[in-house]
């Protein structure tokens, strides 16, 4: 037994040509291409009829279909005739099945290559669109806010209660490791100039203004950008895809109130609590370097701390925390409610999510630095 | 008609989520060749009955055999080896939304057959269009309608061949002429490649028409209480809640 397909064609009559399918056809097995059949179409002049004999077929399966499929939408394209009847009965009523719907001819094709300039006018006008949307959601977030003041917007306190959990005592442990160590880090290298000088004392006052003004609130609000940020997108944009939102929407419900108001609230308050123990890390970190290495006295670096960072310090620290923890909640947030309908577009909305949050938090530490320094504090 | 093999026998079957039990002794048999269908209300643990069959959740008590193998007797690589031979439809669709329909398909047949990529295109096409969807190659999951995500579905359980095709709910969101030219396909599938389908669905017009196996599940007391050909079940049962659910309650 033949176990490959084979074929050979005769011109029984004029206008006739006769294919006969015998062996073994089988995906995957040696198969004839549907081309010897075409190129004989095409060059045998006249042909009008192709009829088969499968006298000789032993077995088939997809592997004679897509065969068939292809000679049969090459006769339909040269208006050949194409008679079925010497096919197996189960091949010809699949084949009829497969040719019921007739083929969808305005799909899409997929994307061609794209000139630099076109990428970059692309990419131009997505950059300004992006922050165009920014600017509504900041909008719409504004919009919901109003409402929570004015006490009517609707959202689920039990929801608002486990959102704060998650994104504020779920975030001590690693929040306590990454300040302890920057504390420590800062005061190593402090450490290291000041004692040139034998103003090792010093670095109390490095470490506390350091972290309380600036480096807690920075980090913290990395921490949450990768922690958070990205879990509120993945979260919102899940809902996304499984068309949630736009339940919600069509249940009269805001999506603005009841999904991204609880988050943001969130973050507000926990934010500024979460700097204000990272601070507390941090100077941790500061005195074990100061106290073990250089030698200096705990409470002597307890009264240096103190000494040296100045309310206005921790104010605008707290301030920072407060406005990344915002920062960090829209950037999550939004990329969520934009988000595509498919698996990978809800990993691109945590990601962007995260670079958004991280990008905006940079961002306004530079205009707060600035603002700072103009106003004299 | 000559004896035919068992395909898949299930004995004793209990199905539970935790302390939960959904299902209790079920004992059918599934044949090599049949389409079986299996009804029961919402909620009754069709879809279950099918993640257990297909090996994606273990059973609380009792055994299924695949021929005379205990599938979950057996290690997860004999489970794997028979479960290639299967092709699965979700209720949901389940396909991979990152991917276009085309990748979909091609996904299986680039992993299990060495084919050229020039004939899995081809198969992807015969397999869009057997499910009435030709030219739909290049769309995503995301852009296609409810019934189409489901016939795409299909498309792609048919990918490999398999000997044995699971389809949860197919025509459940289907326009009345597709359902049809589904119940076809299911019907000549089973004729020309001799494939066992194992089809859960509530289209009364569909039981009728392709099932010549069945076992229904009774929510109501927990286990089956019949299984057999539908026609010959709606014939002789004397179970109310069955000749309801085959009559659309209009008899009881
Ligand atoms: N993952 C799960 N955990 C717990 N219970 C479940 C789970 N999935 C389904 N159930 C319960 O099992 C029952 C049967 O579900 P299912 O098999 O999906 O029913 P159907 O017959 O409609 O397909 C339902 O009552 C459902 O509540
Ligand atoms: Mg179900």
């Amino acid at each position: 037994m033949a176990a490959r397909g084979e074929i050979t064609m005769e011109q029984t009559a004029a206008d006739t040509l006769k294919v006969v399918l015998s062996g073994h056809w089988k995906l995957g097995g040696e198969l004839p291409g549907a081309d010897k059949v075409l190129q004989m179409l095409e060059r045998g002049p006249g042909v009008r009829h192709v009829v088969f004999d499968t006298r000789e077929l032993t077995h088939w399966d997809t592997g004679l279909l897509t065969f068939l499929l292809n000679v049969q939408a090459f006769c339909t394209q040269q208006q050949i005739r194409l008679n079925r009847d010497g096919l197996p009965p189960g091949a010809r009523r699949l084949l009829e099945l497969a040719s019921a719907v007739p083929e969808k001819k305005d799909a899409r094709h997929t994307e061609g290559r794209v000139s630099f300039l076109t990428y970059l006018g692309n990419q131009t006008v997505d950059f300004f669109r992006s922050a165009g949307e920014m600017l509504e959601f900041l909008g719409d977030t504004v919009i919901a806010a109003l409402q929570l003041i004015r006490g009517k917007a609707q959202y689920r306190r039990s929801d608002l209660g486990l959102i704060i959990q998650a994104v504020g005592v779920q975030a001590l442990p690693i929040v306590s490791l990454i300040c302890f160590l920057v504390g420590l880090i800062l005061a190593f290298i402090g450490a290291i100039q000041l004692k040139l000088f034998g103003a090792q004392i010093y670095v109390a006052d490095l470490v506390g203004i350091a972290m309380v003004r600036l480096m807690a609130a920075i980090m913290t609000g990395i921490v949450m950008a990768g922690r958070t940020g990205g879990a509120f997108a993945a979260q919102l944009g899940t809902m996304q895809v499984n068309q949630e939102i736009d339940a919600l929407r069509t249940s009269g419900i805001s999506p603005m109130e009841f999904l991204v108001l609880p988050r943001m609230l969130a973050l507000a308050l926990m934010m500024p609590l979460l700097c204000l123990y990272a601070n507390v890390m941090g100077i941790l970190g500061g005195m074990v370097v100061g106290v073990w290495m250089l030698d200096i006295g705990f409470i002597q670096y307890y009264n240096e701390t103190v000494a040296a960072v100045g309310l206005w310090n921790l104010g605008i620290g707290l301030f920072s925390g407060l406005v990344f923890g915002v920062i960090v909640a829209l950037a999550g947030c939004m990329r969520g409610m934009q988000c595509g309908r498919s698996a990978s577009a809800v990993g691109d909305a945590a990601t962007s999510a995260v670079v958004t949050a991280i990008v905006g938090i940079i961002v306004s530490t530079a205009v707060i630095t600035i603002l700072c320094n103009f106003l004299g504090i | 008609m000559t004896e035919k093999e068992a395909h898949i026998t299930i004995r004793d079957l209990t199905m539970a989520y935790g302390d939960f039990i959904l299902m209790r002794d079920l004992t059918f048999t599934i044949n090599q060749g049949d389409i079986f269908i299996v009804m029961g209300g919402s909620g009754c643990g069709k879809s279950t009955l099918m993640t257990i069959l297909i090996g994606l959740k273990a059973p609380a008590k009792g055994k299924v055999f695949y021929g005379e193998v205990d599938f979950w007797g057996a290690d997860q690589e004999t489970r794997d080896r028979i479960i290639r031979r299967a092709g699965v439809m979700y209720q949901s669709g389940a396909l991979w939304s990152s991917m276009t329909l085309a990748e979909n398909i091609a996904l299986p047949l680039e992993t299990y057959t060495n084919l050229s990529p020039g004939q899995i295109r081809e198969v992807v096409k015969l397999k869009l269009a057997l499910v009435g969807m030709a030219g739909f190659e290049e769309f995503y999951p995301s852009e296609i309608s409810g019934g189409m995500q489901k016939r795409a579905g299909i498309a792609r359980a048919m990918a490999l061949d398999p000997e044995i095709l699971f389809f949860d709910e197919p025509s459940a969101g289907l326009d009345p002429v597709s359902a049809r030219r589904l119940d076809d396909l299911i019907l000549e599938l089973r004729e020309s490649l001799g494939t066992t389908m194992v089809v859960v669905t509530h289209e009364l017009a569909s039981i009728f028409a392709i099932g010549n196996n069945s076992v229904f599940l009774d929510v109501s007391i927990r286990t089956m209480t019949a299984t057999g050909n539908p026609n010959q079940l709606l014939a002789e049962t004397r179970d109310p809640n069955l000749l309801q659910f085959l009559t659309r309650g209009e008899k009881r």
